[in-house]
């Protein structure tokens, strides 16, 4: 185990490098697996210096339901997102949100600020020094107290759920 | 059958890319401004990955994974660009329009 470990310190970039490695050559010959494997290997240890915390994912079946969910939500929100583009300019009511983060380690936050992104609607634009605000931009918002927890509530939990 | 569907799913991906640039050139502020790319593009282009993908994966036979990269690149890039240019943004204190509701959280 303690040798495995020696081996493939970041066993999820591993696997992420194998999988891409896969892709990009479109095939699943010998060699290319060994090629990839022979990555995977070595590049998380040329790079460990940029990796100084193992990621490590608590519940993967919270994670998938998460990435269901945000994949559906930017295939609503697109819709809206259209109509409020070529409706009436005047109509919007874009604003700033502050939302307090509860979420801590630094891949919880640079992925819950990606998903604000993703989601139309709302572009994520800064965060707190002290990581503890998350500003974002809302192209129009009504409630802006619902809007955050409703961000908090859809996004954030669980991946407070998956990262800490 | 098939064929139909996926000419629909392209003209449905050439649609979302059409209002992104649409709303680049009439929302009035920076802000509002990058909505518009950084959002339609998003469900734009995968529409059209998921039709090469299936389109080429059946005509050549062997599956034809690329576009799940394509896709998986798009978006990771897309939200840190907007990012960046948000923080630019930010930084040299763009006008946002009148109406912008809490502003000065912009400058907090």
């Amino acid at each position: 185990m303690s040798l495995l470990r020696q081996a493939l310190p970041h066993p999820l970039l591993s696997l992420t490098l194998l999988m891409l490695w896969l892709l990009l050559n479109n095939s699943l010959s010998t060699g290319q697996l060994l090629l990839g494997g022979f990555w995977a290997v070595l590049i998380p240890r040329l790079t460990a210096a940029f990796w100084p915390e193992s990621v490590r994912i608590r519940r993967p079946g919270v994670l998938l339901r998460f990435v269901g969910i945000v994949l559906r939500d930017i295939l609503v929100a697109n819709f809206i997102v259209a109509r409020r583009i070529l409706g009436p300019v005047e109509a919007l009511r874009p604003g700033f949100m502050r939302i307090p983060l509860d979420v801590q380690s630094p891949l919880a936050i640079s992925l819950l600020a990606n998903t604000i992104s993703l989601t139309p609607g709302t572009v994520s634009c800064d965060v707190s020094p002290d990581r503890r605000f998350l500003l974002v931009h809302a192209l129009h918002v009504t409630d802006i107290e619902a809007e955050i927890r409703q961000i908090k509530s859809r996004y954030e939990r669980p991946l407070q759920e998956v990262f800490t | 059958m098939l064929e139909f569907i996926l000419a629909a799913l392209v003209l449905i991906g050439a649609f979302f890319t059409l209002v992104g640039s649409i709303g680049l050139f009439r929302l009035p502020d920076f802000y509002m401004r990058l909505h518009g790319p950084t959002k339609a593009t998003t469900l734009g282009a995968g529409a059209i990955l998921v039709v090469s993908a299936i389109y080429f994966s059946l005509r050549s036979e062997t599956p034809s994974m690329h576009e799940i990269l394509v896709t998986l690149f798009l978006f990771i890039t897309a939200p840190v660009s907007a990012h960046l240019m948000a923080k630019a943004a930010l930084h040299l204190k763009l006008r946002t329009i009148e109406r912008t509701q809490n502003k000065e959280d912009s400058s907090a």
